[in-house]
């Protein structure tokens, strides 16, 4: 035999590059958030093994991290902030992102089809600080004259924006959770004499059911790690709110807003950066949570 | 005479500019059970699709002529689809069982049809066995009857989409291919289970199988692009067909 076996020409080398290459920038994103949560971790932890103390740090509404005699770090109304902003967020979000979701995925057909998803993707796509900038000039001045109040950066106005950024992808993450159930479900169900919305109730959104409830919690994480619309929006004042005219202040706007006056490494600092992480852990909880829902539906 | 329960009158079909049938005249005996022959895309699916009207899902389809069921007629504008549905129920050729339980797919058109009739859960329960029974299931599946149904195998899963259409009492089973999907052991049950509900339904059968549409039929149509080209007893149909075309198709010339 003539042919030599053993020969790698051009093709085998470029195939083995391409191959490295690939890998690389598959396991990046790995290291990227290791590297990540190393840093923000060795940022955080002077304060959490230094002065924290747990039952100050999530029990008490006291966030005076600039007092000079006494400072006290609790972080329950930030968190009663972010939480109750969140919560309305989803009020509002879930109905709409659910609906457009169903009427995309099952009712609309052709260009009107085409043209809402890529609307809904254009509504993703807009920046943060210009949600923030609505809730600002257009939503508080609104809810003041609406609702007869004082101030309209309150966790209405907050609540409201976040749930419109937060419904895009919502409803993207949905519709691909309805497109996933088989079409012989629905023919099924038609040819026993269902109408569409019988149909979608009692067929497509129960074998959905997990895919949505994961659209829900990324939605939820959306909001939960949302800095510049909440900061802008939420009136800022460090408060436990009592009802949706209340001002608060988010867990991520505290971040966004006192790092650039703190001194690297002092108290304060490292207090912020325990924020970091505290954020870092729930979000990767809720993305955790969605991800094994999801999983949930595939096994079935 | 028999009384015939389905009979299509001049039934042309288009899907956008493609024409599938062809002034299709067509008789369906009441309690028969009548099997439709023919190459693939001669329109026997087609055919059968249009008796419940489950083909104008895709949205681009038009019709003309007649289809009547039970002397009325069901294409026309006035015809509420859930009735007709409810009347005429349909057999796919890839069991579709819903994902919900057993017990709630044999349920669930008749708890889309039964409108504000309170049913007590002892009618229910009366109304799973008997369906049950009646597609031979019932001791197969009895204990589990709240697992859910896309679990059972695909025999089971088949004898059940056709037992969730009993409880309402239709009138006409429309069967597309149902075997196709199942080994020999299963279609061999499936063949008795259709030949054990002959008057009480009539059962109209897609197959392209044409062993299985001699035995396990009484009437057979056989179709050929779109037309309809010659229908009476399977025996018949089999030992002297009319046409050569027939002819050529039963012995395997083409097709």
């Amino acid at each position: 035999m003539q042919t030599d076996l053993d020969a790698r020409g051009f093709d085998w080398y470029m195939d083995r590059a391409v191959a490295v290459g690939v890998f690389v920038g598959g396991i990046s994103a790995i290291v990227f958030i290791i590297g990540i949560f190393l840093f923000v971790t060795r940022e955080g932890l002077s304060f959490v093994i230094g002065p924290m103390d747990l039952k100050e740090f999530f029990g008490s509404i006291a966030w005076r991290p600039t007092s000079i005699r006494n400072p006290t770090y609790g972080i329950l109304a930030l968190m009663a902030g972010t939480a109750s902003v969140t919560g309305l967020a989803m009020l509002v979000a879930v109905p709409f992102s659910l609906g457009a979701a169903i009427y995309i995925a099952e009712f609309a057909t052709g260009r009107t089809r085409e043209a809402l998803k890529v609307l809904v993707e254009l509504l993703a796509a807009i920046p943060s600080v210009v949600w923030g900038f609505i809730g600002l000039s257009i939503m508080n001045p609104l809810i003041i004259d609406l609702f007869d109040v004082p101030i309209g950066l309150t966790v209405l106005n907050a609540g409201v924006i976040l749930g419109l950024m937060a419904a895009p992808i919502m409803t993207t993450i949905a519709e691909d959770a309805l497109k996933a159930v088989p079409d012989s479900y629905r023919e099924a169900a038609e040819a026993m004499g269902a109408t569409r919305w019988q149909v979608v109730f009692q067929v497509v959104l129960p074998a959905a059911k997990n895919g949505l409830m994961a659209a829900i919690l990324l939605g939820v994480g959306r909001g939960f790690g949302e800095t510049m619309a909440v900061l802008m929006a939420s009136g800022h004042s460090i408060n436990i709110p009592t009802s949706p005219f209340d001002s608060v202040r988010a867990l991520t706007a505290t971040i966004a807003a006192e790092l650039g006056d703190t001194a690297v490494g002092s108290d304060h600092y490292g207090v912020l950066f325990t924020l970091g992480i505290f954020l870092f852990l729930v979000t990767f909880v809720i993305n955790l949570t969605a991800d094994l829902v999801v999983r949930g539906v595939r096994e079935q | 005479m028999a009384e015939i329960a389905v009979e299509t009158r001049k039934l042309s079909l288009w899907y956008g500019t493609f024409q599938a049938l062809f002034d299709v005249d067509f008789r369906v005996k009441k309690g028969m059970i009548t099997s439709l022959i023919g190459p693939s895309g001669c329109g026997k699916s087609t055919l059968l699709r249009t008796i419940n009207r489950v083909n104008e899902r895709l949205g681009y389809v038009r019709t003309r002529g007649t289809v009547e069921v039970m002397g009325e007629d069901i294409l026309g504008e006035h015809v509420e689809l859930a009735r007709l549905r409810k009347e005429v129920g349909m057999v796919f050729q890839r069991p579709n069982p819903l994902p919900l339980s057993v017990r709630d797919n044999v349920l669930f058109s008749h708890r889309l049809h039964r409108g504000d009739t309170s049913v007590t859960k002892a009618d229910e329960e009366d109304l799973v066995e008997d369906a049950l029974r009646q597609v031979l299931l019932w001791d197969d599946v009895k204990d589990r009857l709240d697992r859910k149904a896309t679990r059972l195998s695909l025999e089971e899963q088949q004898k059940l989409c056709i037992a969730r259409l009993l409880p309402v009492k239709p009138t006409v089973l429309l069967m597309d291919e149902p075997t196709s999907a199942l080994d020999p052991k299963a279609t061999k049950a499936l063949e008795e289970l259709i030949w054990g509900l002959r008057g009480a339904y009539t059962i109209l059968i897609v197959t392209h199988n044409m062993a299985q549409a001699r035995r396990a039929s009484e009437e057979c149509a056989f179709m050929l692009m779109g037309k309809m080209m010659e229908v009476g007893p399977t025996d018949g149909l089999f030992l002297a067909p009319r046409l050569p075309e027939t002819a050529d198709y039963i012995e395997g010339r083409y097709g």
